[in-house]
């Protein structure tokens, strides 16, 4: 199953980007391969629509979950419509950390 | 001539300004029209007793996707500048976000199925009203849960424009964006409202710097003189911006406004005030200085 998580950084060690649409990067990791992808979110500076934008981007990795700090009202009903659970995350962690705890 | 009256800082005076301008320019025999900009929130007409004349909607683009024709290929969510097509090729998903949507149709220019139809929304209401002198007002106003005011008021401001005038005041949404903007650049002079604070200060400088590219002429009216310090006026004096009228921080004409009265018709400085600021407006037009 593929995971994304909203990152501030491309390194394990940076820490979960609390905003969903205008994050930094996203972390699309492999809970099987145990693999870790960092991808630049092309929607951080979008005029409008950066929520909707991002769920597509995070859909067409076909990722089950999204972990963030937050999701804006616009993209719940779309989240729920393709099937991403939405997980947040308000404690500030670093990516590493939010792996591990997939993994167990 | 079209002269808006706009400000950075909300509650300074545009509608005071507007309404009382308004009531010198009709009553020294010029044909005015009085246009309510603020759409968000319309008041100027309640200063009048008006009788309603008619109704014109604002309607705007939106696409209609034909699922039967769409093959989820996405180049209209890929050409939508504001993200308003949410669409997913790899789960056959396609949705337009209708309050993201601007109208632009760039989305039906993409499409190469000729699945996108064209619909319309309505997103406003241009309403005309008449007092018992036949005078013309004119109010733009959203429609509630829309998003955005700038359409309602270009065609507020295009549809008052096909009628016959001397002089056009348009009362403009406070702020220094787009709604402002939209009413700046269709007027030959802007009347900026402020108030000798630390706010009115801040908002009137991005008025200004926003104006000043804009290469409009304007010209600023403090209105609550009085209260505050002076750094407003240093500001104006350093920048050779002129000042059309100090109107005091006066309770009488704050009671007179609350019971929806023009304070030029019951308070004769204040009057006086607004004559001269239509005296300057008649003799110099938009180089008003």
């Amino acid at each position: 199953m593929k995971v994304a998580i909203t990152s501030t950084g491309n390194t394990p060690e940076s820490k979960l980007d609390s905003r969903f649409g205008r994050c930094s990067y996203f972390v699309i990791y492999d809970t099987d391969t145990k693999e870790m992808e960092f991808v630049i979110n092309p929607n951080k500076e979008a005029n409008e629509g950066a929520g909707p934008a991002s769920v597509k981007l995070i859909a067409s990795y076909k990722v089950e979950k999204a972990i963030s700090g937050e999701f804006g009202f616009k993209i719940k009903s779309l989240m729920n419509e393709i099937n991403i659970q939405m997980i947040i995350i308000q404690e500030e962690k670093t990516i590493k950390e939010i792996v591990d705890m997939l993994k167990n | 001539m079209k002269i808006a009256i706009a400000s950075g800082k909300g509650g300074t005076g545009k509608t005071f300004v507007s309404t009382n301008l308004f009531q010198i320019f009709q009553s020294s025999g010029h044909h005015t029209l009085l246009v309510d900009c603020d759409v968000e929130c319309p008041n100027s007409l309640i200063f009048f007793k008006l009788k309603k004349i008619s109704d014109t909607l604002v309607m705007e683009y939106r696409p209609k996707i034909d699922l039967d024709k769409c093959n989820y290929c996405g180049r209209c969510s890929d050409y939508c500048e504001y993200n308003a097509i949410f669409c997913i090729p790899e789960l056959e998903q396609i949705r337009l976000l209708s309050n993201l949507c601007h109208g632009c149709e760039a989305c039906a220019v993409a499409c190469k199925q000729n699945a996108i139809k064209d619909s319309k929304t309505e997103i406003g209401k241009i309403s005309f009203f008449t007092d018992s002198y036949n005078h013309i007002f004119i109010e733009g106003r959203m429609k509630e849960g829309k998003i955005s005011s700038v359409p309602v008021i270009k065609s507020t401001i295009k549809e008052a424009s096909f009628l016959s005038y001397d002089y056009m005041i348009l009362d403009s949404s406070p702020g220094t964006s787009c709604p402002f903007i939209q009413t700046a650049t269709r007027a030959d002079y802007i009347i900026i409202v402020t108030e000798p604070t630390p706010f009115g200060l801040s908002d009137l400088q991005q008025a200004v710097e926003t104006l000043d590219t804009l290469n409009k002429n304007y010209g600023v009216i403090i209105n609550r003189a009085g209260l505050g310090n002076a750094d407003v006026y240093d500001y104006l004096n350093k920048n050779h911006i002129p000042i059309l009228a100090e109107i005091p921080f006066s309770k009488e004409i704050a009671h007179l406004y609350s019971e929806g009265k023009l304070a030029v018709s019951y308070i004769d400085d204040v009057n006086e005030l607004f004559k001269g600021i239509y005296n300057n407006i008649i003799d110099n037009g938009s180089s008003i200085y």
